[in-house]
């Protein structure tokens, strides 16, 4: 076991998990955060997206103690006017990825607050929806009034 | 007034008679049209707690004293355990119980495909499980691996007997046909690949199982668990409040479930047994792959006199042979069809439901065929489509079937190809194709909910069924809301447990809005019907708005209940419908880009469009992933499975995704229940693949056949539209394509 200093959503959490533990498995199973979801736990669908410091990073994919900065779960983004963008627009079936297309869309707006289609694609295209909600997301994103 | 009465029940495709107990459903339909609430765009009642990440999935239940269980599977396609040995697992941290071969249902000594079941741990975490499942020594005899089916067809390795069905006399069609075309197509094994991962969570509180799990069918599960485990049903309750798709793989419990009791049996905790990304790859079901040998003979008119079909389903080591022969016999009106069908089962992961299994893969071939015809006959496509319109199914009237206008609000899409052709150039060639849609997803009995009415007006609608991510909760709410003319605000659905709520629909078939809409309506009206009695005694005037009332109540609540009435007799419940789909594609490096698609569908009522038209988009681009990039690879020599990673099998992202507009004919099929209405999760996907191909043939003269069309499929199908033309030429007759 070994010290783990994380600030996640703004709070600061002093924890004792093993070294080469993920960043999403301490989110889920030691902070009961579990609006961050694990599909594919490699890598591949950004499902367990969050952002460090603002950054999209996949958290399953992620070292717990190699996180430097300031971790933002969907939890931190519960009142972001994205969410409800996405909800009026329908952008949201199964919605097991969800959360890791919020996490996604939070930042590019950040960035970018009107983006256009082709940067939505461009930014979105790391977070797999198998539901297909794809035009719903997009719609979600061009809409959203923050 | 209940009665016991004999009826037909179909899901996907397979009938079954069966003694079912209905109710009568005196109720009248709403008249066509939005209404109040029904037929108008709700958002989901749900949406913000998905959104939000506080939509609590199988995969985020956290028991006190939680185990995890790992799954030992066979790296062959087809072995026999000779010895096992589970002692160096037990002897590890955190390890609490190993199973063996026959001692949990689905664990088998006999491995029928790579990925099989064989053994599993239960530890104190996740990691410690899958060390101990590698810890776990195996002496492999192997076995035969036949993973040809064609071969498996001519070994009569078959799941069940060949299915054939004949009416009228093809030879003697084809013989006087003016013009045959014949062709082999091929479809793959696509994977669902549902984001939540397959799982079960066990836990025995005294002599009842408590079985949280993503499912498509928690009553399915029920009975299932129950009959393996040799327990009566109610001592076995189903949870599954939120799950995380299913695509038709998540229809009943399978081996993690078992594993899951069995192993919180023996240590007296609860036990989660999840399966990895890499296990859906390999042991949670697909859509098997297809040869389907097709032949259509017409009349220079372009009357279709002949269809005839060889089908051979590629089943795997389980599952059951789908209605891939189904658009052959039911799309077209023909005297003649043929058609013989074969499940060949090979040493392949298993078959299971996929979004109109059979269905999807069967329209490609005929479909395509029908273009390929309608080229042979200088016919327009779409106009050779209404010349075989069918008016009845195999002589059985349907209770409703509007293609005729689908065919009509594709005329705009349509008209489009002139001018979508003229857009290409030297290199991207683009154009237009249509296919037709027919499936199943008229639902049907039983399922029963209960709706409760409060003093304060609000209103909980009460049922065990499940909610798959198809918006279920909403269009429920909005049916209850519009029968108790209340505000959908004021209107609840609770759902997804077994003890919680009467017996629920399978979410599976398109049946979900069919089946549990017509009783929820039935068992709102039976709670309006009690407030307007109750209006009457206190003198209060016809039609005082149900709030007015009910505020009498206090603590006193109205309870209704309702019930699925019976299908019409006598008739096939169908859906219909046409996409119309525009691609480009380059012929130098063989890409294919979709650009937009037109999808028109016959669905019955439609409760909700906002959430409809998503269930549409989803079904296409589920259907372009299949049409094109997916496909479940295996090594040819040792049948282990080569796509096991999201990175390795292909499915769309956002930057897939072509311009969809989505039509509705809108129309309450008048026979089918108090609602009018038949699903739709299945019929978007059914058309999509022979769209795209016919929109190829149409833009560069190429067929093709087989899916996915990869680069190599299209430069292949290229090369041979060129040789056609040139061998025409030589013949001196002018190259057309």
């Amino acid at each position: 076991m070994s010290e783990l200093r994380l600030t996640v959503n703004g709070g600061e959490h002093v924890l004792d998990v093993p070294v080469g533990t993920s960043l999403a498995h301490v989110l889920r199973e030691e902070l009961g955060l579990t609006g961050t979801k694990v599909a594919c736990n490699e890598g591949h669908c950004g499902a367990c997206t969050v952002q460090l410091d603002g950054v999209p990073q996949l958290s399953c994919i992620t070292l717990a103690h190699a996180v430097e900065g300031e971790v933002t779960t969907i939890e931190g983004l519960r009142d972001h006017p994205l969410v409800d963008a996405f909800v009026q627009a329908d952008a949201v079936q199964c919605g097991f990825c969800t959360p890791g297309q919020v996490v996604s869309a939070a930042a590019l707006v950040a960035a970018n607050p009107r983006p256009t289609p082709d940067e939505i694609r461009h930014a979105m295209a790391g977070n797999i929806c198998r539901c297909g909600t794809y035009p719903k997301i997009e719609e979600a994103i061009l809409s959203w009034q923050g | 007034m209940a009665r016991l009465i004999r009826t037909e029940k179909e899901v996907e495709g397979r009938y079954e008679e069966v003694w079912i107990v209905v109710e009568e459903d005196p109720l009248e339909q709403w008249p066509e049209g939005p209404l109040t609430v029904v037929g108008r765009p709700a958002a989901r009642k749900d949406g913000h707690e998905r959104v939000r990440g506080e939509a609590r999935y199988t995969a985020d239940i956290r028991l006190p004293g939680l185990l995890h269980a790992a799954v030992l599977r066979s790296p062959h396609a087809h072995a026999r355990v000779r010895r096992i040995d589970l002692a160096p697992a037990l002897s590890l941290p955190g390890v609490r119980a190993a199973v063996g071969p026959g001692e949990a249902h689905g664990l088998e000594e006999e491995a029928g495909f790579a990925g099989a079941a064989v053994a599993a741990v239960a530890a104190d975490t996740n990691g410690q499980a899958r060390a101990a499942v590698e810890a776990i020594e195996v002496e492999w005899e192997e076995l035969e691996v036949v993973l040809d089916p064609d071969e498996a067809v001519r070994r009569e390795l078959l799941t069940g007997g060949p299915r054939r069905d004949e009416r009228g006399d093809v030879d003697g069609a084809l013989a006087e046909a003016d013009v045959v075309v014949e062709a082999t197509y091929r479809t793959q094994t696509v994977l669902h690949n549902s984001l939540e991962t397959h799982q079960a969570i066990c836990e025995w509180l005294g002599d009842t199982l408590h079985v949280y799990i993503s499912t498509q069918y928690i009553w399915g599960v029920r009975k299932d668990v129950a009959e393996m485990l040799g327990l009566p049903e109610d001592k076995v309750r189903v949870v599954c409040e939120f799950m995380g798709g299913g695509f038709g793989s998540k229809n009943g419990a399978d081996e993690y479930t078992f594993i899951a009791a069995e192993l919180a049996k023996r240590t007296g905790r609860p036990v989660r047994c999840a399966l990895t990304r890499r296990e859906e790859h390999t042991s949670a079901g697909n859509r098997n792959s297809t040869i389907q040998r097709l032949r259509a003979g017409a009349r220079s008119d372009g009357t279709i006199v002949a269809l005839d079909g060889e089908f051979t389903n590629s089943v795997g080591w389980s599952g059951w042979s789908a209605p891939t022969e189904g658009p052959m016999r039911m799309l077209y009106a023909c005297d003649n069809v043929r058609t013989v069908t074969y499940g060949a089962q090979i040493n392949t992961p298993p078959m299971k439901a996929f979004r109109a299994p059979g269905f999807a893969e069967g329209t490609f071939g005929l479909e395509c065929l029908i273009d390929n015809l309608a080229a042979r006959l200088d016919v327009d496509p779409l106009e050779l489509r209404r010349r075989n319109y069918a008016d009845s199914n195999e002589g059985t009237p349907y209770s409703s079937k509007n293609l005729a206008d689908c065919y009509r609000l594709a005329e705009p899409h349509w008209e489009r190809r002139h001018e979508v052709r003229a857009r290409s150039d030297a290199v991207w060639k683009r154009g237009v194709g249509m296919a037709s849609q027919i499936w199943y997803g008229g639902g049907g009995p039983p399922s029963y909910a209960w709706v409760r009415l409060a003093s304060n007006g609000h209103a909980t609608v009460i049922t065990a069924m499940q909610d798959i991510g198809t918006g279920t909760r909403t269009a429920m709410a909005q049916i209850a809301a519009e029968e108790l003319g209340l505000p959908l605000e004021q209107v609840e659905v609770v759902l997804g447990d077994s003890a919680r709520g009467p017996y629920a629909s399978v979410s599976a078939g398109s049946s979900t809005t069919p089946s549990m809409g017509p009783a929820v309506r039935a068992a709102a009206a039976d709670a309006r019907e009690q407030v307007e009695d109750i209006a009457e005694q206190r003198g209060l005037p016809k039609g005082t708005p149900i709030g007015e009332v009910v505020g009498l109540l206090e603590e006193a609540q109205i309870l209704g209940k309702g019930a699925r009435g019976p299908n019409p007799t006598g008739m096939t419940v169908l859906t219909f419908g046409v996409h119309v789909v525009e691609v480009a594609v380059d012929v130098e490096t063989g890409e294919i880009v979709v650009e937009r698609v037109a999808a028109i569908h016959d669905v019955g009522r439609i409760v909700n469009p906002l959430g409809a038209s998503s269930q549409v988009e989803g079904g296409i681009i589920q259907g372009i992933g299949h049409t094109l990039s997916e496909e479940r690879l295996l090594d040819p020599a040792t049948g282990r499975i080569l796509t096991t990673s999201l990175d390795a099998y292909r499915m769309p992202t956002i930057a897939d995704v072509p311009e969809i507009v989505c039509e509705f004919v809108d129309r309450p099929d008048e026979h089918l229940t108090n609602l009018g209405s038949k699903g739709l999760g299945e019929p978007p996907i059914v058309p999509i693949a022979a769209a795209i191909a016919n929109a190829i043939r149409d833009a560069t003269g190429a067929d093709v056949h087989q899916l996915p069309i990869s680069r190599e499929e299209m430069l292949r199908a290229l090369r041979e539209a060129e040789l056609r033309a040139r061998e025409k030429e030589k013949r001196g007759a002018p190259a057309s394509v």
